[in-house]
Protein backbone atom coordinates (compact mmCIF):
# COMPACT_ATOMS: atom_id res chain seq x y z
CA UNK A 1 0.00 0.00 0.00
CA UNK A 2 2.40 2.79 -1.16
CA UNK A 3 2.90 5.50 -3.70
CA UNK A 4 3.93 4.86 -7.14
CA UNK A 5 7.72 4.97 -7.21
CA UNK A 6 7.75 7.21 -10.26
CA UNK A 7 6.15 9.98 -8.12
CA UNK A 8 9.31 10.04 -6.02
CA UNK A 9 11.60 10.13 -9.04
CA UNK A 10 10.27 13.04 -10.20
CA UNK A 11 10.63 14.95 -7.45
CA UNK A 12 13.67 13.73 -7.18
CA UNK A 13 14.15 15.35 -10.51
CA UNK A 14 12.79 18.19 -10.10
CA UNK A 15 14.72 18.98 -6.50
CA UNK A 16 17.94 18.31 -8.45
CA UNK A 17 16.93 20.48 -10.92
CA UNK A 18 16.33 23.67 -8.32
CA UNK A 19 19.65 22.81 -6.55
CA UNK A 20 21.40 23.02 -10.56
CA UNK A 21 19.75 26.24 -11.03
CA UNK A 22 20.53 27.71 -7.67
CA UNK A 23 24.29 26.66 -8.48
CA UNK A 24 23.84 28.84 -11.86
CA UNK A 25 22.18 31.77 -10.39
CA UNK A 26 23.48 32.55 -7.37
CA UNK A 27 26.59 34.10 -6.25
CA UNK A 28 27.04 33.82 -2.70
CA UNK A 29 29.31 30.74 -2.44
CA UNK A 30 28.08 29.54 1.06
CA UNK A 31 24.35 29.20 -1.24
CA UNK A 32 25.98 27.56 -4.02
CA UNK A 33 27.36 24.93 -1.11
CA UNK A 34 23.91 24.72 0.41
CA UNK A 35 22.32 23.91 -3.41
CA UNK A 36 24.73 21.27 -4.16
CA UNK A 37 23.34 20.13 -0.86
CA UNK A 38 19.89 20.14 -2.60
CA UNK A 39 21.30 18.19 -5.71
CA UNK A 40 22.81 15.38 -3.51
CA UNK A 41 19.83 14.60 -1.38
CA UNK A 42 17.93 14.73 -4.88
CA UNK A 43 20.54 11.94 -5.84
CA UNK A 44 19.99 10.70 -2.32
CA UNK A 45 16.19 9.87 -2.63
CA UNK A 46 16.20 8.63 -5.87
CA UNK A 47 18.49 5.68 -4.60
CA UNK A 48 16.19 5.08 -1.75
CA UNK A 49 13.70 4.74 -4.43
CA UNK A 50 15.50 2.35 -6.80
CA UNK A 51 16.46 0.41 -3.91
CA UNK A 52 12.65 -0.02 -2.86
CA UNK A 53 12.07 -0.88 -6.18
CA UNK A 54 14.60 -3.51 -7.20
CA UNK A 55 14.20 -5.26 -3.79
CA UNK A 56 18.18 -4.27 -3.23
CA UNK A 57 19.49 -3.32 0.10
CA UNK A 58 22.86 -1.68 -1.96
CA UNK A 59 20.56 1.52 -2.79
CA UNK A 60 20.60 2.64 0.75
CA UNK A 61 23.97 1.53 1.27
CA UNK A 62 25.17 4.10 -1.27
CA UNK A 63 22.82 7.09 0.25
CA UNK A 64 25.07 6.31 3.67
CA UNK A 65 28.48 6.88 1.55
CA UNK A 66 26.34 9.97 -0.20
CA UNK A 67 26.13 11.27 3.43
CA UNK A 68 30.25 10.62 4.04
CA UNK A 69 30.93 12.10 0.76
CA UNK A 70 28.91 15.02 1.63
CA UNK A 71 30.28 15.88 4.55
CA UNK A 72 33.43 15.65 3.83
CA UNK A 73 33.03 17.95 0.93
CA UNK A 74 31.20 20.63 3.26
CA UNK A 75 33.93 20.46 5.71
CA UNK A 76 36.57 21.15 2.75
CA UNK A 77 34.55 23.58 1.08
CA UNK A 78 34.04 25.40 4.11
CA UNK A 79 37.43 25.51 5.05
CA UNK A 80 38.12 26.88 1.19
CA UNK A 81 35.48 29.68 1.72
CA UNK A 82 36.68 30.61 4.91
CA UNK A 83 40.51 30.76 3.63
CA UNK A 84 39.21 32.74 0.78
CA UNK A 85 37.45 35.10 3.05
CA UNK A 86 40.71 35.77 5.24
CA UNK A 87 42.86 36.58 1.94
CA UNK A 88 40.24 38.95 0.27
CA UNK A 89 37.23 39.54 2.68
CA UNK A 90 34.36 38.24 0.25
CA UNK A 91 32.13 35.47 -0.57
CA UNK A 92 31.07 36.26 -4.01
CA UNK A 93 32.50 33.99 -6.64
CA UNK A 94 32.53 36.73 -9.03
CA UNK A 95 35.07 38.35 -7.12
CA UNK A 96 37.26 35.46 -7.52
CA UNK A 97 38.75 36.01 -11.14
CA UNK A 98 42.57 35.76 -10.17
CA UNK A 99 42.86 32.81 -12.90
CA UNK A 100 41.39 34.66 -15.47
CA UNK A 101 43.19 35.24 -18.85
CA UNK B 1 10.62 -15.62 -6.75
CA UNK B 2 11.72 -12.66 -8.28
CA UNK B 3 8.44 -12.44 -10.36
CA UNK B 4 6.20 -13.09 -7.25
CA UNK B 5 7.69 -10.04 -5.60
CA UNK B 6 7.33 -7.84 -8.89
CA UNK B 7 3.33 -8.81 -8.76
CA UNK B 8 2.82 -8.09 -5.42
CA UNK B 9 4.54 -4.97 -5.57
CA UNK B 10 2.52 -4.35 -8.34
CA UNK B 11 -0.57 -5.15 -6.69
CA UNK B 12 0.50 -3.05 -3.44
CA UNK B 13 1.38 0.18 -6.19
CA UNK B 14 -2.09 -0.01 -7.66
CA UNK B 15 -3.84 0.51 -4.27
CA UNK B 16 -2.01 3.54 -2.11
CA UNK B 17 -3.65 3.97 0.78
CA UNK B 18 -5.00 7.96 1.84
CA UNK B 19 -2.38 7.90 4.77
CA UNK B 20 0.49 7.42 1.99
CA UNK B 21 -0.76 9.85 -0.39
CA UNK B 22 -1.25 12.68 1.74
CA UNK B 23 1.86 12.09 3.50
CA UNK B 24 3.53 12.11 0.34
CA UNK B 25 1.74 15.05 -0.80
CA UNK B 26 2.96 17.25 2.06
CA UNK B 27 6.33 16.03 2.67
CA UNK B 28 7.12 16.54 -1.06
CA UNK B 29 5.53 19.94 -0.78
CA UNK B 30 7.72 20.96 2.08
CA UNK B 31 10.49 19.79 -0.18
CA UNK B 32 10.07 21.39 -2.64
CA UNK B 33 9.61 24.87 -0.79
CA UNK B 34 12.39 24.46 1.17
CA UNK B 35 14.38 24.09 -2.03
CA UNK B 36 12.85 27.31 -4.25
CA UNK B 37 13.42 29.11 -0.22
CA UNK B 38 16.94 28.06 -0.12
CA UNK B 39 17.70 29.08 -4.30
CA UNK B 40 15.70 32.61 -3.80
CA UNK B 41 16.38 33.59 -0.02
CA UNK B 42 18.48 36.99 -0.07
CA UNK B 43 20.13 36.11 3.55
CA UNK B 44 22.44 33.04 3.85
CA UNK B 45 20.91 32.06 7.26
CA UNK B 46 17.61 32.07 5.61
CA UNK B 47 19.06 29.98 3.22
CA UNK B 48 20.54 27.33 5.80
CA UNK B 49 17.26 27.40 7.68
CA UNK B 50 15.34 26.49 4.56
CA UNK B 51 17.69 24.09 4.09
CA UNK B 52 16.77 22.11 7.00
CA UNK B 53 13.25 21.92 5.85
CA UNK B 54 14.25 19.87 2.86
CA UNK B 55 16.24 17.91 4.82
CA UNK B 56 13.06 17.30 7.06
CA UNK B 57 11.27 16.39 4.16
CA UNK B 58 13.42 13.92 2.44
CA UNK B 59 13.60 12.37 5.93
CA UNK B 60 9.84 12.05 5.92
CA UNK B 61 10.20 10.58 2.44
CA UNK B 62 13.04 7.97 3.51
CA UNK B 63 10.81 6.52 6.22
CA UNK B 64 7.92 6.40 4.14
CA UNK B 65 10.36 4.21 1.71
CA UNK B 66 10.92 1.89 5.33
CA UNK B 67 14.66 3.54 5.31
CA UNK B 68 14.19 4.05 8.84
CA UNK B 69 18.23 4.34 9.36
CA UNK B 70 18.89 7.03 6.89
CA UNK B 71 16.31 8.85 8.14
CA UNK B 72 17.53 9.08 11.37
CA UNK B 73 21.03 9.42 9.91
CA UNK B 74 19.44 12.13 7.53
CA UNK B 75 18.51 14.36 10.62
CA UNK B 76 21.55 13.65 12.44
CA UNK B 77 24.13 14.34 9.92
CA UNK B 78 22.57 16.70 7.82
CA UNK B 79 20.10 18.52 9.67
CA UNK B 80 22.45 18.40 13.15
CA UNK B 81 26.04 18.81 11.89
CA UNK B 82 26.49 19.71 8.24
CA UNK B 83 23.56 22.76 8.48
CA UNK B 84 25.35 23.74 12.30
CA UNK B 85 28.69 24.02 10.27
CA UNK B 86 27.30 25.75 7.36
CA UNK B 87 25.46 28.16 9.87
CA UNK B 88 28.83 28.54 12.34
CA UNK B 89 30.76 29.53 9.06
CA UNK B 90 28.28 32.22 7.98
CA UNK B 91 28.32 33.87 11.55
CA UNK B 92 31.86 33.46 11.94
CA UNK B 93 32.41 35.76 8.39
CA UNK B 94 29.52 37.57 8.97
CA UNK B 95 28.49 37.40 5.67
CA UNK B 96 25.18 37.33 7.35
CA UNK B 97 23.75 40.45 5.33
CA UNK B 98 21.14 40.28 2.66
CA UNK B 99 22.48 40.45 -0.74
CA UNK B 100 21.00 42.35 -3.68
CA UNK B 101 19.41 39.55 -5.32
CA UNK B 102 18.42 41.97 -8.53
CA UNK B 103 21.58 42.70 -9.67
CA UNK B 104 23.24 40.78 -12.14
CA UNK B 105 26.48 41.67 -13.68
CA UNK B 106 26.41 38.92 -16.45
CA UNK B 107 23.75 39.70 -18.78
CA UNK B 108 21.48 36.84 -19.94
CA UNK B 109 23.01 34.42 -17.75
CA UNK B 110 19.87 34.09 -15.81
CA UNK B 111 17.39 33.73 -18.47
CA UNK B 112 19.95 30.70 -19.85
CA UNK B 113 20.22 28.85 -16.50
CA UNK B 114 16.57 29.08 -16.48
CA UNK B 115 16.26 27.24 -19.79
CA UNK B 116 19.17 24.81 -19.58
CA UNK B 117 17.71 24.08 -16.28
CA UNK B 118 14.28 23.53 -17.49
CA UNK B 119 15.38 21.48 -20.68
CA UNK B 120 17.32 19.13 -18.21
CA UNK B 121 14.54 18.33 -15.96
CA UNK B 122 12.20 18.43 -19.26
CA UNK B 123 14.48 15.54 -20.59
CA UNK B 124 14.88 14.05 -17.55
CA UNK B 125 10.95 13.32 -17.10
CA UNK B 126 10.24 12.41 -20.87
CA UNK B 127 12.94 10.33 -20.36
CA UNK B 128 11.02 8.37 -17.32
CA UNK B 129 8.14 8.62 -19.57
CA UNK B 130 8.64 6.50 -22.81
CA UNK B 131 11.21 4.21 -20.98
CA UNK B 132 11.81 2.16 -17.60
CA UNK B 133 12.67 4.29 -14.72
CA UNK B 134 15.07 1.34 -13.67
CA UNK B 135 16.65 -1.74 -15.11
CA UNK B 136 19.03 -4.31 -14.62
CA UNK B 137 19.57 -7.15 -11.90
CA UNK B 138 18.29 -7.11 -8.43
CA UNK B 139 18.93 -8.98 -5.65
CA UNK B 140 23.04 -7.76 -5.88
CA UNK B 141 23.29 -7.42 -2.28
CA UNK B 142 20.11 -9.31 -0.78
CA UNK B 143 16.54 -8.72 -0.75
CA UNK B 144 14.96 -5.49 0.72
CA UNK B 145 12.70 -8.11 2.66
CA UNK B 146 12.51 -10.28 5.72
CA UNK B 147 14.51 -8.49 7.98
CA UNK B 148 14.84 -5.11 10.46
CA UNK B 149 15.95 -2.38 7.72
CA UNK B 150 19.25 -1.97 10.25
CA UNK B 151 20.15 -5.23 10.38
CA UNK B 152 20.25 -6.06 6.47
CA UNK B 153 22.39 -2.61 5.80
CA UNK B 154 24.84 -3.36 8.37
CA UNK B 155 25.17 -6.52 7.11
CA UNK B 156 25.47 -5.69 3.83
CA UNK B 157 28.18 -2.49 4.68
CA UNK B 158 30.38 -5.31 7.10
CA UNK B 159 30.12 -8.05 4.28
CA UNK B 160 29.57 -6.55 0.54
CA UNK B 161 30.55 -3.06 0.86
CA UNK B 162 33.51 -3.59 3.45
CA UNK B 163 36.25 -2.24 1.05
CA UNK B 164 33.94 0.88 -0.08
CA UNK B 165 33.29 1.36 4.01
CA UNK B 166 37.14 1.30 4.47
CA UNK B 167 37.92 3.79 2.04
CA UNK B 168 35.22 6.52 3.47
CA UNK B 169 37.20 6.00 6.53
CA UNK B 170 40.63 7.61 4.70
CA UNK B 171 38.20 10.14 2.73
CA UNK B 172 37.08 10.99 6.63
CA UNK B 173 41.06 11.73 7.33
CA UNK B 174 42.02 13.26 4.64
CA UNK B 175 39.06 15.67 5.05
CA UNK B 176 39.91 16.73 8.73
CA UNK B 177 43.11 17.38 7.78
CA UNK B 178 42.45 19.21 4.55
CA UNK B 179 40.39 21.00 7.01
CA UNK B 180 43.03 21.85 9.16
CA UNK B 181 45.86 22.89 6.80
CA UNK B 182 43.08 25.36 5.07
CA UNK B 183 42.05 27.03 8.36
CA UNK B 184 45.81 26.96 9.58
CA UNK B 185 47.04 30.80 9.76
CA UNK B 186 50.83 31.13 8.21
CA UNK B 187 53.27 30.52 11.36
CA UNK B 188 53.99 33.88 12.89
CA UNK B 189 58.01 34.90 13.46
CA UNK B 190 58.35 33.44 17.39
CA UNK B 191 60.62 30.60 15.66
CA UNK B 192 63.93 33.07 15.95
CA UNK B 193 63.50 33.77 18.95
CA UNK B 194 63.43 30.00 20.48
CA UNK B 195 66.13 29.32 18.09
CA UNK B 196 68.71 31.87 19.14
CA UNK B 197 67.94 30.98 22.85
CA UNK B 198 68.67 26.90 22.33
CA UNK B 199 72.18 28.35 19.91
CA UNK B 200 73.21 30.24 23.37
CA UNK B 201 72.26 27.50 25.51
CA UNK B 202 74.49 24.80 23.80
CA UNK B 203 77.00 27.83 23.25
CA UNK B 204 77.65 28.23 26.89
CA UNK B 205 77.30 24.71 28.80
CA UNK B 206 77.65 26.34 32.34
CA UNK B 207 75.13 29.21 31.56
CA UNK B 208 71.65 29.02 33.60
CA UNK B 209 69.02 27.67 32.18
CA UNK B 210 66.13 30.32 30.27
CA UNK B 211 63.59 29.17 32.80
CA UNK B 212 66.06 30.72 35.45
CA UNK B 213 66.92 33.74 34.42
CA UNK B 214 62.98 34.83 33.67
CA UNK B 215 62.59 34.55 37.08
CA UNK B 216 65.94 36.26 38.37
Amino acid sequence: MTINPDWYLALGVVLFSIGALGVLVRRNVLVMLMCVELMLNAANLTFVTFARMLHDIGGQVLVFFVLVVAAAEVVVGLGIVVAIFRRRSTATADDLHLMKG
Amino acid sequence: MVGLLGALTAASTTHASWVDVGTFAVAAAIVLAGAVGVVVARNPVHSALMLVMTLFGIAVLFVLQRADFLAAVQVIVYAGAIVVLFLFVIMFLGVDREENIAAEPLRGQRPLAVALTALGATGLLLLGQVSAWATGAPHVAGPDTGQSNVALLGKSVYTTYLFPFEATAALLVIAVVGAVVLARRPAVAAEPVQKDRSAVAADEPGAPDPGEEARS
